[in-house]
């Protein structure tokens, strides 16, 4: 296959940026979508200019590292994967395709298609764990768990962190990350005693990071490769207004 | 220098019971005193940090990723064993224990794997309490399923995302501390030299991969938990970004590296679909329980699979091993298909994997199901659609996930695999206290090489990751650090620290000041080459006499030709993959020397020269009962150590699968 990409280039995060363009020719059907950016890479190195810098790391679809919009869409246009799985079969031949880094104020780019998605980590600082120091714990079966709870809570669990939810957003929300932690802490009898605080101040931090507010537009779920539904939105919001209304203090 | 193993008096059960009761304790108020730094973010990294940190000490956290999250624990499929005896099947601590030396073929610690046993069950504990959803029964409980080549039900899992599920735990609990102002830190940053000051491990030198800058850390102690070097073979199921170098520095600042050539291939794996080809996806071991292996037995077959005929197909393992079929351990399903494949039988484009069928798995279910709803004289086509609705309950993701990658249906053509590189039981050499031979230097999880042997059973990775961090680290070091409440913070501006730092700079000047004519990736995929066909599968005495002229040969060349764009002092993944590759090119030598003088099959490690009549690996006990620990000395002459090792408790055997 030969392509045209054309790819979002950024020096730095103070660099104002642009698109580049490059042909791409002898891309076998059989590449990750990926392994067809170490091609033109290597190619570039061997031109001697300077390769595209791009998130990735386990290319299996689970540690959530790379993040391209393809011709627009988070992860491209395949559901349910990561930019990792997605293959070059699923293009034709001669097609252009437009490569870009997240764009969402709170994901400043690092570089070309990196970005910074540390805000992620300091919404779970604010409260998506349970308090338990190791050596703590009761026995594993002391704690029967609802099989139907359980299950949720690991589809929940499921997120990988890529935030494809907040690029596919209008609004920029991180909803979807925070109501699936939020859901899955919620659903199990070990996340009751934080129950509240813990919605209250991910949803406060979430703010402070300067996301945006979810308005049920449905874009998150649409791109998440891990398919989390929205239905986490809710029960969260269900969560926020029973610890905020119903206060016990 | 003598290896002291520090193992505890006393009998086996109870050696780690007296360890905790007589180890020195360091208490609150100088806890907070004392700085441990703590490299990668893994099961092992995370959930040491994170205990580290509730117990008082202050914790520098570093990884080269954007979040601790990315780690690749995260991929890990199966499960976690744990000796709970939940199932009443009769696992016990002792089981567990005998079934991991057993599986290790003799080549593991006594003590220490007994010890990862008796904590295995306070992981499970500890993982629940923190909200880890571990797949349950419909009473509430939690569920079991048996893996690889044990006979107990005692792997915990989560779906096929169990390290997933446990580095998330360990992550949260990481963050939770981060919050409480015990832990800093450091993203994006990766470990370039090691610094030791009067023979201790005092701190690190840690480039910022954001800004290129090399930034000094103190710690009184330093722990890496960096993971396995599978990528020394280019092509594995470890990430893009998995690598050697915080061991690697480490070993050339004093700590030995021990058994090297260990490492495990994983029989079921994706195929390589070309050159272009930059990591290798594992297809669950467990595909085997219903998947029948073949390959043509005309050689150089240029018919389909559908095409070839039942009576001209090769079940080459149900062939040779009548009794476990199939289901024979990952070692000796990976030798028999690469035997297969380098013969010439082999399929695919590449030729080199073999079928993974499913057509009489869907047959027979489509019969059991038949006869379940009563049909009468079900057509072929009807017991097929049955078949594929049951196979699909049970393995319909992973079949997914194989349609994703080669574009083919595994319902109606079978599964190409191919064995792969995936985990690595060499490492570098601890003590008891998981203690290297540098003072103060501490290696737990995959990057030490303790508890699995020459092989590791399933679901034994994430257990001993987590055992490390959260049950084993957090006592024996304060053992070391009982000894420290009186230093005080070293400044960094101490010699030692410009000495490091220079030494850093001068390397990363040196690569950049190659300005040769090729990538990095080319380098790396020709140590890959000579890795897989030389010291993989199966290894022979000239041919790793080859491979390390050849490894040598490389690196020369790689160090007069090598060419990296772009800059010091920015984010630049090109420099960041020469200084891995530059050290995977040292260790690549080390690992074919270890397997060369290593003159007996063990586990993972086959050599041609010692094998039974019919041709299946043959340990040698009276010569090789040891670790080898390799002591670095300038380059191409490292000295070797043996420990001994000794077994009070279980017997050696032979393995045997073919009755």
């Amino acid at each position: 296959m030969n392509l045209t990409l054309k790819v979002w280039r950024q020096k730095n995060s103070a660099d104002k940026g642009g698109f580049e363009t490059y042909p791409v020719s002898d891309i076998s059907e059989d590449m990750s979508f990926l392994e067809m950016f170490d091609v033109l890479n290597e190619r570039l190195i061997n031109e001697g200019q300077e390769p595209i810098a791009f998130d990735h790391d386990c290319r299996e679809g689970i540690c959530g590292m790379c993040s391209m919009y393809i011709n627009g869409i988070a992860h491209g246009p395949l559901h349910s994967i990561t930019t990792c799985q997605l293959h070059m079969r699923h293009f034709h031949d001669r097609e252009t395709i437009v490569v870009e880094p997240w764009r969402a104020r709170p994901f400043p780019v690092v570089k070309d298609l990196v970005v910074d998605r540390s805000a992620f980590d300091r919404i779970i600082e604010a409260g998506g764990y349970i308090s338990v120091n190791t050596g703590n714990a009761v026995d594993a079966n002391a704690i029967p768990i609802e099989k139907e709870s359980s299950d949720l809570a690991f589809a929940a669990a499921a997120c990988i962190g890529c935030g494809a939810c907040v690029a596919a957003c209008p609004n920029t929300s991180a909803m979807l990350f925070v109501s699936a932690k939020i859901s899955q802490l919620a659903k199990l009898p070990q996340g009751g005693p934080e129950r509240k605080t813990r919605v209250v101040n991910m949803i406060d931090q979430m703010d402070k990071e300067g996301f945006g507010s979810c308005t049920n537009i449905g874009e998150c779920q649409a791109v998440c490769p891990k398919d989390i539904p929205i239905t986490h939105i809710a029960r969260a919001n269900k969560e926020y207004l029973r610890a905020t209304f119903a206060a016990s203090k | 220098m003598e290896l002291n193993t520090k193992i505890p008096e006393g009998q086996l059960e109870h050696k780690w019971t007296n360890y905790k009761g007589h180890c020195r304790l360091v208490n609150p108020s100088n806890k907070r005193n004392l700085e441990i730094i703590v490299i990668g973010t893994g099961l092992a990294g995370a959930s040491a940090s994170a205990t580290l940190a509730e117990l008082g000490y202050q914790v520098k956290s570093f990884f080269f990723q954007d979040s601790p999250r990315r780690a690749h624990s995260i991929a890990a499929q199966g499960g976690i064993n744990a000796a709970k005896n939940y199932q009443n099947d009769g696992d016990s601590v002792f089981r567990l224990f005998y079934d991991t030396i057993k599986g290790g073929d003799y080549r593991s610690r006594e003590a220490n794997t007994y010890r990862l046993a008796e904590v295995s069950g306070n992981i499970i504990d500890q993982c629940v309490a923190q909200g880890v959803p571990f797949a349950r029964e419909y009473g509430g409980l939690l569920a079991n399923r048996s893996f690889g080549g044990v006979q107990v039900q005692r792997t915990f899992y989560a779906a096929g995302q169990t390290g997933q599920q446990l580095l998330l735990g360990a992550y949260s609990a990481l963050e939770r501390q981060v919050a409480m102002g015990k832990v800093k830190m450091y993203a994006r940053h990766e470990m370039v030299e090691l610094v030791v000051i009067e023979g201790k491990a005092r701190g690190i030198i840690a480039r910022n991969l954001v800004t290129g800058e090399l930034e000094r850390h103190f710690g009184h102690a330093v722990v890496l938990a960096s993971g396995g070097y599978g990528n020394v073979f280019y092509l594995s199921t470890n990430a893009m970004g998995s690598n050697v170098t915080a061991s690697w520095k480490a070993h050339k600042k004093g700590a030995y590296f021990a058994n090297p050539c260990f490492t495990q291939i994983h029989p079921t794996s994706i195929p390589i679909s070309g050159d272009h080809q930059s990591k290798l996806t594992l297809m669950s071991e467990s595909l085997r329980n219903d998947g029948r292996i073949w390959v043509p037995k005309k050689k150089d077959d240029p018919r389909k699979a559908n095409e070839i005929p039942e009576e001209e197909r090769d079940y080459y393992l149900e062939r040779r091993y009548p009794a476990f079929g199939n289901l024979v351990p990952r070692d000796v399903a990976s030798r028999g298909a690469k035997e297969r494949c380098d013969a010439g039988y082999g399929v695919g484009a590449s030729k080199q994997a073999v079928y993974l069928d499913f057509a009489s798995a869907i047959k027979r279910y489509g019969k059991v199901q038949a006869n379940k709803m009563q049909l009468e004289n079900p057509d072929e086509q009807t017991i097929i659609q049955l078949g594929k609705k049951v196979v699909e309950e049970k393995y319909g993701n992973l079949f997914e996930m194989y349609e994703k990658i080669t574009g083919e249906n595994p319902y109606e053509v079978p599964m190409r695999i191919y064995p792969a590189i995936h985990y690595t039981m060499g490492g570098l050499w601890v003590d008891y206290e998981l203690m290297t031979t540098v003072n103060g230097l501490f290696a737990i999880g995959e990057c030490n090489y303790s508890d699995h042997g020459a092989n590791r059973l399933g679901a034994s990775a994430l257990m001993q990751g987590l055992a490390d961090g959260y049950f084993v680290i957090p006592y024996t070091i304060g053992n070391y650090l009982a000894d420290e409440i009186a230093t005080k913070p070293i400044p960094t501006d101490h010699p030692a620290f410009d000495e490091a730092e220079k030494s850093a700079a001068e390397r990363i000047n040196r690569l950049m000041n190659v300005k040769g004519n090729h990538s990095v990736d080319h380098f790396h995929k020709r140590l890959g080459k000579i890795m897989w066909n030389k010291c993989g599968m199966s290894r022979n005495a000239q041919g790793l006499r080859e491979a390390i002229e050849e490894i040598r040969a490389l690196r020369e060349e790689f160090w007069q030709d090598v060419h990296i764009s772009g800059g010091t002092d920015e984010l630049n993944p090109e420099l960041e993959k020469a200084g891995r590759v530059a050290d995977f090119l040292e260790l690549g030598e080390l690992l074919a020397v270890d397997a060369l003088q290593r003159e007996e099959s063990c586990g993972a490690h086959y050599r041609e020269e010692s094998v039974t009549e019919d041709g299946e690996a043959k340990r040698d006990d009276e010569h090789f009962c040891y670790v080898s620990a390799w002591e670095y000395k300038d380059g191409e002459n490292s000295e070797l150590h043996k420990e001994p090792l000794e077994f009070n408790v279980v017997h050696l055997t032979q393995r045997n699968y073919k009755k």
